[in-house]
């Protein structure tokens, strides 16, 4: 089984007549559903329920409520390589900057653990450029070992594994996958991945599958709002998030679609924006279409939007964030690094917490333990 | 004559059970188990941590509640008793566990068969064990044969506030099962939790509609009102309902009158 036999029979559905036709009233019927079904969730998506944002987000909020209560959990980002052998158009490590490339050594992989460790989060999300040759599962696997020791709940995003692969990060000590399609368009993916291994469109949409078939505990599947049709996109996310969670129950399935931001080298500019009404659209019908999944914002977006959006169905928020080799706790050492994208909030953990509590949220600092 | 209900030893007043998950602070959660003078409150063991100066939820837990470490995130029997012996070594809570063991992340129901093995495992370990379970009397039954201290039926959908749904299978587990039947699970409102109590269960264990609530001090004190006043009127008795008008003593009333004749 694979999702991607999901998404060919939309193949010829004809998305733009559906956005252009759909009235009003089937727009509030589809808001008004206690079930959505694909075609509802294209509904909420359209043009017409962008007049209908607050009762769909009075909806969002209580949905919320019910299935997170008032927590939001946090987490840091820890880069501990930027090699990488693709051509990613929007993408900072695309291999084409001739930038200073590093990789941590399991020393900096340590002080970076518990720089970030001493912070108070106990989830941390490893990531890594997409290379095999410079970052190997071996070297992952030696930086988890070290990393285990500072943190209850381990992420990884990294290049697409296989199965045998993700079986072994599991084994050492990986509870969680976050791996991003960018987006579900062939087409669109095939022209902004010139090349390297990230190219293989079907392999990278089935890796999320393959992880939660060995059992893992967490699978964060996501797009890049701006490479293709957003409503497209945000739609076949929706749909590959509720594949995921029928075809795996037992593991926590969440989703984050963040809008393209500026990075170095080529300027790419978006094919298309992304105003905050319609991502403010984009959380509440994926809300409603997955009433339990979890939801991500980044850091990508500003802090006060972040703010803003915490009740329309957010569960889950990066701290203390940086995108370059190393985090925080390595940067005053090293200015030569290339960040993979700018980064809108850079509060550090102590001030998100403290927003949080003023916004009358818990955050949650610890939600699971190694077993 | 004082009603206290016997768990491991345990004498417990209050009946009111609380969970302690999705509060907006650790401070209104340790304000809305004083509110409704809980003497036991359940604790994920995923969310504990003792390291922590100012996140550790064990601080909050006011004097004289028991702590109930609970399984939660566990997806197998084996996943559930290895997160027991955890807490027990980490000194988290007391010697009694919540088993949770959720195969289900849609709609959070147990899978009993699995939370019958780590029932076994752990009871022989010496924990007092409380397994949630759906409502089903011979699962029921094969829970207090393993050990069981107790059984947690669902009334509902964790945290759907739906209510007590299963009544009539919650009713047949009262009847048959000799350990306390205690409800988890559901309780939406106050009456929910009242009409638990009426139909003779041992306790109900509460979190959702307390945490999530505008003012949950005053919810828990509306629930620990309910919860007594439910077992209350199970312990006077209640009589059953009449599809008709009854005056009090319509036939037989005359045998009570003074006989002004003699």
């Amino acid at each position: 089984m694979s999702f991607y036999q999901e998404l060919r029979t939309y193949s010829d559905f004809p998305f733009v007549d559906f956005y252009k036709n759909i009235s009003l009233e089937q727009a509030r019927s589809a808001v008004a559903a206690d079930a959505h079904t694909p075609e509802m969730l294209l509904a909420l998506l359209s043009e017409p329920a962008g007049s209908l944002l607050e009762d769909m987000g009075q909806k969002a909020h209580v949905l919320t409520l019910q299935h997170f209560g008032k927590t939001i959990q946090l987490y840091t980002p820890l880069y501990i390589s930027d090699f990488c052998e693709n051509e990613c158009l929007y993408c900072g490590f695309n291999k084409q900057n001739t930038i200073p490339r590093r990789k941590l050594t399991e020393d900096e992989v340590e002080k970076a653990a518990a720089s970030i460790a001493a912070t108070g989060i106990n989830h941390i999300l490893v990531l890594t450029g997409d290379s095999r040759a410079q970052s190997p599962l071996e070297y992952i696997k030696k930086s988890i070992q070290v990393i285990k020791r500072y943190f209850s709940s381990i992420s990884v995003e990294i290049y697409a594994l296989t199965r045998e692969e993700y079986a072994q990060l599991i084994r050492a000590g990986v509870d969680g996958l976050t791996i991003y399609q960018e987006t579900y368009d062939e087409k669109v993916f095939d022209r902004v991945h010139v090349c390297g291994p990230k190219k293989d469109y079907l392999f990278r949409l089935d890796a999320a599958e393959r992880a939660a078939r060995e059992n893992i505990r967490i699978v964060n599947i996501g797009v890049l709002l701006g490479l293709g049709d957003w409503r497209k996109d945000v739609f076949f996310l929706g749909l590959h998030a509720r594949y995921l969670q029928q075809a795996f129950p037992t593991a926590d399935i969440s989703v984050s679609f963040p809008r393209i931001r500026p990075h170095a080298g080529s300027p790419f500019t978006a094919s298309c924006t992304v105003s905050d009404a319609q991502l403010v659209q984009c959380i509440i019908a994926l809300r409603l279409f997955l009433p339990y999944a979890g939801i991500t914002i980044s850091t990508r977006e500003s802090s006060r939007l972040r703010e803003n959006l915490l009740p329309l169905g957010i569960t889950r928020l990066s701290a203390g964030s940086s995108t370059k080799v190393g985090g925080q706790a390595l940067e005053s050492c090293d200015e030569s690094g290339l960040s993979q994208f700018e980064i809108a909030d850079q509060r550090s953990v102590a001030d998100i917490k403290s927003m949080l509590e003023k916004k009358g949220y818990q955050p949650v600092m610890k939600d699971w333990l190694h077993i | 004559m004082d009603d206290y209900l016997v768990i491991g030893g345990k004498k417990i007043k209050n009946r009111l059970f609380m969970g302690t998950g999705k509060f907006a602070s650790y401070a209104m959660m340790k304000d809305a188990l004083i509110a409704a003078e809980a003497e036991v409150a359940t604790v994920a063991v995923r969310r504990v941590d003792t390291a922590s100066k100012t996140d550790n939820i064990l601080e909050y837990i006011p004097q004289g509640c028991l702590v109930m470490p609970n399984t939660s995130g566990a997806r197998t029997a084996d996943e559930a008793v290895r997160i027991a012996r955890l807490a027990k070594a980490s000194g988290t809570g007391s010697n009694w566990v919540k088993i949770e063991v959720i195969q289900d992340t849609k709609y959070l129901l147990p899978d009993n068969l699995e939370t019958l093995k780590a029932t076994e495992v752990l009871v022989k370990e010496g924990f007092v064990v409380l397994p949630y379970m759906s409502p089903d009397l011979s699962m029921a039954r094969r829970l207090v044969d393993a050990g069981a201290a107790a059984v947690m039926p669902l009334g509902s959908p964790i945290g759907s506030n739906r209510g007590v749904k299963t009544i009539e299978l919650v009713r047949i587990l009262v009847k048959e099962i000799t350990v306390p039947v205690i409800v988890d699970a559901g309780l939406g409102r106050p009456s929910d939790a009242c009409k638990c109590m009426e139909i003779g269960c041992a306790a109900v264990l509460v979190n959702t509609a307390i945490s999530i609530s505008s003012d949950p001090a005053g919810l828990a004190g509306a629930f620990k009102g309910a919860v007594n006043a439910g077992r209350r009127a199970y312990r006077a008795g209640l009589v059953s309902p009449s599809d008709q008008a009854r005056a009090s003593s319509p036939l037989t009333g005359f045998l009570r009158e003074k006989n002004e004749d003699a």
